[in-house]
């Protein structure tokens, strides 16, 4: 086996207060491979951009992280500190956010910001820099390019700058790009677009993704396999096509059945009555009981570990043998 | 089909709105530039029957949130005029005017800013019947409070909590209850699950439609999701840049689009279904709205653009059920 | 009771008490209000009574019996023989009123102003806030002394003595409104594009009944803020007026008059006279400007 470019174990956030530390994040376990690209699903506050954060060292304080390792290429990250953990984003690490002006300064010429980023990574002229900068900003869709390049982030437009930021993150030739809502902020007709460069390009340099995102339908485009959050804990993890079409965790099949969908008549949406659990009122066991139409005793009195079920794995008691019988009716 | 002659609610004929986007005098007077105006709604006609759900769909600067907005008389339009129930609606708090007012409301997109944070959830919920004067006593309007939280699926001791106890969702109920405490016949609805989790949107979205199937009302139903206003409406209208490209049944428009917007918009929209449908590849981006294409406005972007096009904006044409405003499919280069 | 008990729980509440800086400011500005309500119980003699004072006592020494009447006066007596520790419990009392009263009309004339700019917008807007603009070239001491002097011009002489804190407390608020009145404006800008003001419109409800029951309310917090660090302003606005002999008349000293009075004693030896005043002074507005500071940066998100 390979070894993974990402492998993230038994991750613990908290966030500490006065009535005691709150767990964000409680034992998030997963394996990215390389070239490959992992979609990391939840509404807001199951934890997912969080995830993201702190994989690259960049949780607000005073969040932090408890517990659990975090390993890149075979090296462990979760403890760099101050100037490595800055090297290791600038060019092991490239980061795509929702708003593209956090990812470039409005002070500096497109080109300038580029060529810097190239140079940290290769030793080579500003001259060659600027070539491979250009070549950048071609592939991932600027028309003349070597023109543009010496415009300013608020002479693009929205999409346009997005792409920008896609260049950006791939500049240095990292082997993970963690992309947090990358489209969100974006027209629907220009999503699709930035989607396409977004998967272009990584996997024709080879990088990994982690694509965070509350949308089931970028994911469904992008992403080989999708990690569903609930509540900072991973509820089922497996490639898309199966985790859609034959969702195992309640939550997933609500989540799935609650999206009103284009081709198919429906009166009325799925709903999952409720909505997620504060930090401060965690439910015990499954985080998810409260709301699960199939809920049993066991589900109330602790909580699920992921179990492999085929391609996927769930953390759902529905799926332990020992407890299954219990629950069939 | 013998169906009832439709009965518009409201009718909105040569509709439209300039803002006034110019630098401060003194800058003009120095850069020697002439005033500027954005044309955000352009010569937009629409009727929207009773009972009915009429969805506007469009990406940023299409002016659906402005025809929200003048549609509710929050704004003044520039030209044209808005019916409502055979009375031309306007902005000002006359007597006409505040009992017109009785009739429609209005859901707003985000769920925080729509509650004022300083006011009770009870009272949040009464002002509509206080201001407009429906209900006077205030046993009565305590019990109306009570009955309409249920309604929407709260309950009634949450009437005396502030807005920021409760989550988006339930915010939106609160909008929700607000909106209906009036009576109203019409609502409109201005993108209001686009800030919403989706198994949340769903709650909502739900309870929309049974509110409509409960108390009749009509409905015009703003969003940029094509799958939310599927779900949603009963006709479809869709803009670009202001201007109104085609109008058309619901399932009409998502079988058979005829304008080429239309069309690039659904190919736009991810497969989740993984259902393998063909899609082209959707290309280039909305131009600057203060400084509009000539002619179709859609033509930089649409394939099918030909000289005429770029030079003389396209009227609207009946097709099918439908109108659409494009001169590629009035003369048939488009099947 | 309800509410007492959501604030002590609050997260304000735990802020306030795990800061000593804060605490202590609190302590010593709510000694010093409560010193000023209380004063005629607390004094030993009511300073400004001449039937109470014997000029016998006169330049009494601190803490020291007096060397002709043997009476003792914790902080010594200035040369008409008042008691200094009453005359400070006195000034501070027309103190702090002054300073209450002229933020409270600073803030009154400037939210109300700042409201309406802000809501109304265009040519409204401007003339007030512009007026604002110009005002704030002039320094706020100035503002209050032409005003001074213009009250002093049409008042009566008999009438001067009576009117002269009301004329102070006008002087000061005047010179400080515009503040209020910014503050106001930017938060009212922001607050009338709220959703919550739309739906408020859309049943037409009149621009005032908007502007007074939905957006007023949200302004309040950094009207409050400023309201606490202009009381220190004003009370330092007002013992520098008196101070210049403009203010507060001798019949009704303020802290500001105690340190003028004092001053003239300062190098024949009977320092206590200035001295006792001034740190008085010194610490009420400190404390009062501390807590300012504290609730600014208490109140504000971005600083957490």
């Amino acid at each position: 086996m390979t070894t993974p470019v990402l492998s993230v174990k038994d991750l613990v956030v908290e966030f500490p207060t006065r009535h005691g530390p709150l767990t964000a994040i409680s034992g998030v376990s997963f394996d990215l491979a390389p070239g490959e690209i992992l979609g990391m699903v939840g509404e807001s506050g199951a934890g997912k951009s969080l995830t993201g954060s702190a994989i690259i060292g960049l949780l607000d304080p005073p969040g932090r992280i408890a517990s659990g390792e975090i390993w890149l290429q075979g090296e462990r990250i979760d403890q760099l500190r101050g100037d490595d953990m800055r090297v290791l984003r600038g060019r092991r690490v490239g980061m795509v956010f929702q708003d593209p002006l956090t990812s470039l300064n409005p002070l500096y010429t497109i080109a300038e910001q580029l060529i810097e980023t190239i140079r940290t990574h290769l030793e080579i002229s500003v001259n060659e820099a600027r070539k491979r900068a250009i070549g950048l900003l071609d592939d991932v869709g600027i028309p003349a390019a070597s023109r543009r390049i010496d415009d300013y982030p608020h002479q693009f437009s929205g999409g346009m700058r997005q792409r920008v930021v896609i260049a950006l993150a791939l500049a240095a030739e990292p082997a993970l790009v963690i992309a947090d809502e990358p489209t969100t902020a974006l027209d629907v007709s220009v999503q699709a677009q930035i989607i396409e460069v977004l998967k272009e390009q990584c996997t024709q340099r080879g990088a990994s993704i982690m694509l965070i995102t509350h949308d089931m339908g970028v994911i469904a485009e992008t992403a080989d396999r999708v990690a569903v959050m609930y509540a900072g804990r991973i509820a089922e993890i497996g490639p898309v096509k199966d985790i859609i079409q034959n969702a195992m965790h309640p939550y997933t099949s609500g989540l799935m059945g609650s999206i009103p969908s284009l081709t198919q008549e429906d009166d009325r949406l799925v709903q999952i009555p409720g909505a997620m659990p504060r930090l401060a009122a965690m439910p015990a066991g499954c985080a998810f009981h409260p709301r699960c139409e199939r809920v049993f005793d066991k589900c109330t009195a602790s909580r699920p570990q992921l179990i492999p079920m085929g391609t996927h794995e769930v953390s759902c008691w529905l799926y332990d043998d020992a407890t299954a019988v219990a629950a069939k009716p | 089909m013998n169906a009832p002659m439709p009965e518009p609610l409201v009718e909105v004929s040569d509709l439209c709105r300039e803002f006034d986007v110019s630098k401060p005098w003194l800058n003009r007077l120095i850069e020697r530039e002439p005033k500027q105006f954005l044309r955000a709604v352009d010569n937009v006609h629409f009727n929207i029957n009773k009972g009915e759900t009429l969805a506007l769909v469009g990406e940023s600067g299409s002016g659906k949130s402005t025809i929200a907005k003048m549609l509710v008389g929050l704004l003044e339009p520039s030209q044209g005029t808005i019916l409502f129930g055979g009375q031309r609606m306007r902005t000002d708090t006359s007597a006409e005017m505040q009992v017109l007012r009785k009739r429609f409301q209005m859901i707003f997109q985000s769920p925080y800013a729509s509650l004022n944070p300083r006011w009770r959830v009870g009272e949040v919920i009464a002002e509509p019947m206080t201001v407009l004067a429906i209900v006077k006593d205030r046993r009565e309007i305590q019990k109306r409070v009570d009955e309409l939280l249920v309604l929407v699926g709260l309950s009634a001791a949450d009437a005396r909590k502030f807005p920021h106890e409760f989550s988006g969702g339930q915010r939106q109920r609160i909008a929700i209850a607000r909106a209906l405490s009036a009576n109203p016949e019409f609502i409109v609805c201005d993108e209001p699950t686009s800030a919403l989790d989706v198994s949340v949107q769903a709650q909502i979205l739900n309870l929309m439609r049974d509110l409509q199937d409960e108390l009749g009302l009509t409905y015009l139903f703003i969003s940029h999701d094509l799958s939310v206003v599927r779900h949603m409406a009963n006709r479809i209208g869709v803009l670009y840049l202001g201007a109104l490209v085609e109008i058309a049944d619901s399932k009409t428009l998502f079988s058979n689009p005829v304008h080429p917007y239309t069309k690039m918009l659904l190919d736009a929209v991810p497969d989740l279904a993984m259902t393998g449908r063909e899609r082209k590849r959707v290309e280039g981006e909305i131009p600057n709205p203060i400084n509009p294409p000539t002619g179709c406005t859609f033509h930089p972007r649409c394939p099918f653009a030909n000289e005429r096009c770029k030079r003389e904006v396209p009227l609207l044409k009946a097709y099918g059920t439908g109108v659409a405003s494009c001169h590629a499919v009035e003369e048939g280069r488009i099947d | 009771m309800e509410q007492l008990s959501t604030f002590l729980a609050s997260d304000f509440f735990y802020k306030f008490r795990r800061s000593p800086v804060a605490v202590g400011a609190f302590v010593v500005a709510l000694l010093m209000v409560l010193a000023a309500v209380f004063a005629p119980l607390l004094a030993t003699q009511n300073p400004f009574d001449p039937g109470s004072l014997n000029l016998m006592n006169g330049f009494s020494i601190p803490g020291e019996p007096n060397q002709f009447t043997g009476e003792t006066f914790v902080l010594g007596t200035d040369d008409q023989g008042r008691d200094v520790y009453s005359t400070i419990l006195y000034g501070l009392r027309i103190s702090l009123f002054v300073g209450f009263s002229a933020v409270l009309f600073a803030m009154v004339l400037g939210a109300t102003l700042g409201l309406i700019a802000g809501y109304t917008g265009g040519r409204t807007d401007s003339i007030i806030m512009r007026i604002a603009d110009i005002q704030l070239t002039f320094p706020a001491i100035l503002v209050a002394l032409l005003i001074f002097g213009i009250a002093k011009g049409i008042t009566p002489p008999s009438y001067r003595d009576e009117v002269a804190i009301w004329v102070l407390i006008i002087a000061i608020g005047l010179s400080d409104w515009v503040q209020f009145a910014r503050v106001v404006r930017g938060a009212t800008l922001v607050e009338r594009n709220k959703e919550y003001v739309q739906a408020a419109k859309l049943i037409g409800r009149k621009p005032m009944g908007i502007m007074v029951k939905h957006i007023l309310p949200n302004t309040l917090g950094p009207v409050l803020v400023i309201a606490t660090i202009s009381l220190a302003l004003a009370i330092i606005a007002e013992a520098t007026l008196s101070f210049l002999g403009v203010g507060a008349p001798p019949t009704q000293p303020s802290l500001g008059t105690l340190i003028r009075v004092g001053q003239g004693f300062l190098f024949s030896g009977e320092y206590w006279i200035l001295l006792y005043p001034a740190a008085t002074l010194l610490a009420l507005a400190l404390s009062v400007n501390l807590l300012g500071d504290w609730l600014r940066d208490a109140l504000n998100p971005k600083l957490k």
